[in-house]
């Protein structure tokens, strides 16, 4: 068993509790309570329906896809689906808030407890417990830096469906609240629930760290908002769990505080404490009746629920024979699971999960690109690996072959042909090279026969040099074998 | 011969329909009417030019036999609803300008049916009110005032009765909350329904109360909101709390004889020290009833006397969010004198509203603020299923309700604004049904002590319009009420 990291501080060893609220922007057509679009990057101020700009007189009116999105996503969470749910407004004044409050799910969420199986790598794993899942609306966005004397508003993201997902307290270090995070944009992604791009704002992290000596009760916590990588929250959570600490054994309390990470410092600073919390004054939303959802609605969704990376991942090392490893690798994206699929049809998989993994995903990172935005597709990347199979190319050239694919495009064998990559495996023609190469080079030849094998080597470079890398280097192999032996 | 102006909406669609006139005529008598108005102020914005031109098309579409159920009728529209190129401010400072560019669904269905757009009658600030001494455009007189005594035309629609008592409209919309509609209807001597919660759709209305606020028509005679209730009911997309509930046919409702039915006097509303005047009416009402072959049976609604503190918690809770949306960033009145964004709230909100909104939105924020919510805006939630319960018991006996619609009649300007509960107390027969979503009808009976009108309040079962239009025909029909 994997034992959580434990923080050594003038005192003593510290353990520590950490919960995530993930908000997970629904992959939907149209926002929560409105028809407008959602897309990203779309020019300011072009995505606002009367609803979301809160004109005099307007009403909301729920989306029943962002509730389907929700209702699958908790099944994906295992967790309960509740029949009934309500829709609570929190109350709160910013410029970005155009009702002046956002409708949001308190009391009675549209999805309870639930949890999930996360990898802790080597195999290891952990349950993490799911307390709920609601709907919610997003605000806009200011923007402070498009006038010298005025903030400006874009309200495009203002009633944006959310989902939040808020975590028990069950992490107990920074690795075990990455794999959370991690696990659960796979499930989202996998579900088609949330495009999962942290980058873009549609998946981002609030964590609640607290620190305790080993045994003991919860310490107070501290809530760190708004975090937007995995690499950051766990950073911040290091940098939180440690600043918590000296304040302790400096003979100090912490304070229940909202906290901001700063990446570019990498430290944590008070937004506000526990008295200067708002008092959002929810109440249910008197303009949305409660939300009934059918048992046969229910029901559905988990019937057409998809193989999640769990399941996926047991069948790729029972059907295809993968390690735990590459299965997890493979399976811990969608897209990379559904490429290794067409690729490994008809081929083999052990060979085919073994070329991806070490050289397309390597390449991939090289050059920061999706797996959608590569430049080679799987059935292109199939053709090579039949190259490969039927010996016209070597795993070396195949390599290079690749590599021109990825960078000038075409076809796996037109480059062969147009470069002469060919692998040579003529018998007769390869024979007659080598003897040229022995003739050439009795010196060495000697040396060899007089003990001296590590120059085997050496006459297989020869050979590969006289052929531009094209010879089979198996049969050259045997040639030079029964040659020299003499 | 009869003006124009004194005919009623049927009788104005007759005389339509029989080309007796044209609705440009209608029109332009009206909107002289409007013009010259220097006493009642019951119109805060019209214009003239559109509703002429709409008119000559209702004329045209009447030419060419193409006519619509409300074909070329004028109609009044209380300054809460959205209507699309008009100023619509709910008569406060802080949407003091605002144009919305959208229609609301119940105009944009009377639009539809052949309305025309009048003008903008008066109300109290955001129908916070029962006076109509809140608007930010002045008071409204009753036209049942005497010389040198005026007389409020009750609240929240107060424009809107007053016009149409006044005859500067054949109908005028309302909306009612609390009794916005039923009492200044009773207070001015027209008819005025809050249908069942649910019927019309709130799409476009300002919101004060949420789960209370109800369109509806005043009218002066029971079958003329009829007529106008039946174009503007129906279920609506845009508004999830509006009632996926077939609309019957009200106008037939109101020839329906009422002989057997139950009517209830519930106990709890006979106050005490309740002014004999008001007394007398209740009375005269229950001895026509009973003419008219309907037994009369006591029923009881114990929670009645918790209905009003009750309101006061949930309409201002509701409204302190509602509200919270004029702000000063997107639209509306947005304060010149401010240093920061706390400033631009306080400052815009501080000038934006009147006395009478921001009282009701610190009530509102106060009783659900955390360490309160539960004494107070939880506990209003119990009290109101209690009595929701209430009338759910009462209507296993009876068909209707029939109360007072007021305590007392119309009362002078300045009389009651001085002490908010004094006011309160105004709306104490009508806020039960409101809390119910029940709906509720105001007729006409009677005067009080000074020669002005009281109004009797019938209360129906919940989507049962049809039972108070037939009721309340007899009970006009009784009480022969003369307009002025």
């Amino acid at each position: 068993m994997r034992e959580p990291i434990k923080l050594k501080g003038e005192t003593g060893t510290w353990e520590m509790v950490i919960g995530l609220e993930i908000h997970a922007q629904v992959k939907c057509k149209s926002k929560l309570f409105s028809g407008s679009a959602t897309d990203f990057g779309a020019s300011p101020n072009s995505q606002v329906s009367y609803v979301d700009a809160a004109m005099p007189g307007m009403l909301p009116v729920i989306n029943s896809e962002a509730v389907n999105q929700a209702i699958k996503t908790g099944h994906a969470l295992n967790a309960k689906i509740n029949n009934v749910s309500i829709f609570d407004r929190k109350n709160y004044f910013y410029p970005d808030l155009p009702q002046g409050y956002q409708i949001s799910q308190f009391k009675s969420p549209i999805v309870g407890e639930g949890w999930v199986i996360v990898d802790l790598g080597k195999g290891e794993t952990k349950k993490i417990g799911i307390e709920r899942l609601h709907l919610e609306q997003d605000a806009g966005k200011l923007m402070h830096d498009q006038h010298p004397k005025l903030s400006l508003v874009d309200l495009n993201r203002s009633g944006i469906p959310l989902m939040e997902i808020v975590s028990m307290p069950d992490m107990r270090d920074w690795e075990e609240a990455g794999a959370y995070l991690r696990k659960l944009r796979s499930i989202v992604r996998y579900i088609g629930s949330c495009d999962g791009n942290m980058d873009e704002g549609s998946l981002r992290c609030d964590a609640n760290i607290s620190v305790r000596r080993p045994g003991e009760e919860f310490g107070t916590r501290c809530e760190l908002k708004n975090i937007n990588s995995v690499k950051y929250m766990m950073k911040a959570v290091e940098y939180e769990a440690y600043r918590q600490i000296e304040i302790i054994e400096g003979g100090g309390k912490v304070l229940q505080q909202t906290r901001l990470y700063d990446p570019n410092k990498n430290e944590t600073r008070s937004m506000r404490s526990k008295e200067e919390a708002h008092d959002y004054r929810y109440f249910p939303d008197p303009d949305l009746l409660p939300l009934h959802i059918s048992a046969e609605r229910i029901e559905k969704f988990k019937q057409e629920l998809p193989e999640l990376s769990d399941q996926k991942r047991e069948r790729f090392q029972s059907e295809y024979g993968l390690s735990f490893y590459d299965a997890d690798v493979l399976t811990a994206d969608k897209k990379h699971a559904d490429f290794f699929e067409v690729v490994s049809k008809n081929r083999d998989a052990k060979f085919v999960a073994n070329w991806i993994i070490t050289n397309f995903f390597a390449m991939l990172n090289e050059v920061e690109k999706s797996i959608e935005n590569s430049p080679v597709k799987a059935d292109q990347l199939g053709e090579l690996f039949d190259l490969i199979q039927d010996g016209t190319v070597s795993g070396r050239t195949a390599k290079e072959v690749f590599e021109e694919m990825f960078t000038n495009g075409g076809s796996a064998l037109e480059i062969v042909k147009s470069k002469g990559l060919k692998q040579i495996s003529n018998t007769d023609e390869l024979e007659d090279m080598v003897k040229k190469i022995i003739d050439d080079n009795q010196e060495q030849v000697n040396k060899y026969r007089s003990g001296n094998e590590k120059l085997f080597g050496w006459f297989v470079g020869q050979a590969m040099k006289n052929t531009g890398g094209t010879a089979n280097p198996k049969v050259v192999n045997e040639i030079l074998l029964k040659l020299l032996k003499g | 011969m009869t003006k124009i102006t004194d005919l009623g909406v049927i009788e104005t669609l007759e005389g339509l329909k029989s080309k007796e006139f044209s609705s440009e005529e209608v029109v332009s008598e009206y909107l002289k009417l409007i013009q010259s108005d220097s006493k009642l102020n019951a119109y805060i914005h019209f214009n003239g030019e559109k509703s002429l031109l709409e008119a000559k098309k209702s004329d045209q579409r009447r030419a060419n036999n193409n006519s619509l159920p409300l074909d070329g009728l004028p109609i009044a529209v209380k300054d809460i609803f959205c209507v699309a190129g008009e100023k619509t401010s709910a008569c406060s400072k802080i949407l003091e300008n605002f144009i919305p560019d959208y229609e609301s669904t119940v105009t944009s269905k009377l639009w539809q049916a052949g309305g025309i757009y009048i003008g903008k009658t008066s109300m109290d600030e955001f129908a916070m009110g029962s006076s109509n001494e809140t608007s930010y455009f002045g008071e409204v007189i009753n036209p049942w005032s005497s010389d040198g005594d005026a007389l409020v035309p009750g609240g929240s629609s107060g424009g809107s009765a007053s016009a149409v008592a006044a005859k500067m409209a054949p109908i005028a919309l309302g909306t009612d909350t609390g009794g916005s509609i039923r009492q200044p209807a009773s207070f001015c001597g027209a008819v005025g329904i809050k249908p069942t919660y649910g019927r019309c759709s709130r799409w476009g209305i300002i919101a004060f109360a949420s789960s209370l606020d109800q369109a509806g028509p005043i009218t002066r005679s029971v079958k003329d909101s009829a007529v106008i209730l039946q174009n503007m009911a129906g279920f609506d997309t845009m508004d999830s709390t509006s009632a996926d509930i077939k609309v019957p046919d009200f106008i037939n409702s109101c020839s329906k004889p009422i002989k057997g039915m139950k009517i209830g006097i519930p106990e709890e509303y006979r106050l005490d020290g309740l002014a004999n005047d008001v007394q007398n009416v209740w009375e005269s009402g229950i001895k026509w009833l009973k003419e008219a072959g309907a037994e009369i049976i006591d029923v009881t609604l114990p929670h009645t006397k918790y209905a009003l503190p009750t309101y006061y918690i949930v309409a201002p809770a509701e409204a302190s969010a509602n509200l919270a949306r004029y702000d000063g960033v997107k639209y509306g009145y947005r304060s010149e004198n401010i240093k920061d964004l706390e400033d631009m709230y306080s400052q815009t909100r501080a000038e934006g509203f009147g006395a009478e909104v921001k009282r009701r939105i610190l009530i509102g924020t106060y009783v659900l603020s955390a360490g309160y919510y539960d004494a107070y805006y939880l506990r209003a939630q119990k009290v109101r299923t209690k009595i929701v319960e209430d009338f759910t018991m009462a209507f296993n006996k009876c068909d209707a309700i029939l109360t007072p619609t007021t305590p007392t009649g119309a009362f002078k300007i300045g009389e009651k604004n001085i002490d908010p509960v004094t006011m309160y107390m105004n709306d104490v027969f009508t806020v039960p049904a409101s809390l119910a979503g029940l709906p509720a009808i105001s007729i006409p009976s009677g005067l009080d002590a000074k020669g002005c009108p009281l109004g009797l309040q019938l209360i129906g079962k919940g989507f049962d319009e049809e039972t108070i239009f037939s009721i309340g025909s007899i009970l006009e029909e009784s009480a022969n009420f003369k307009n002025i």
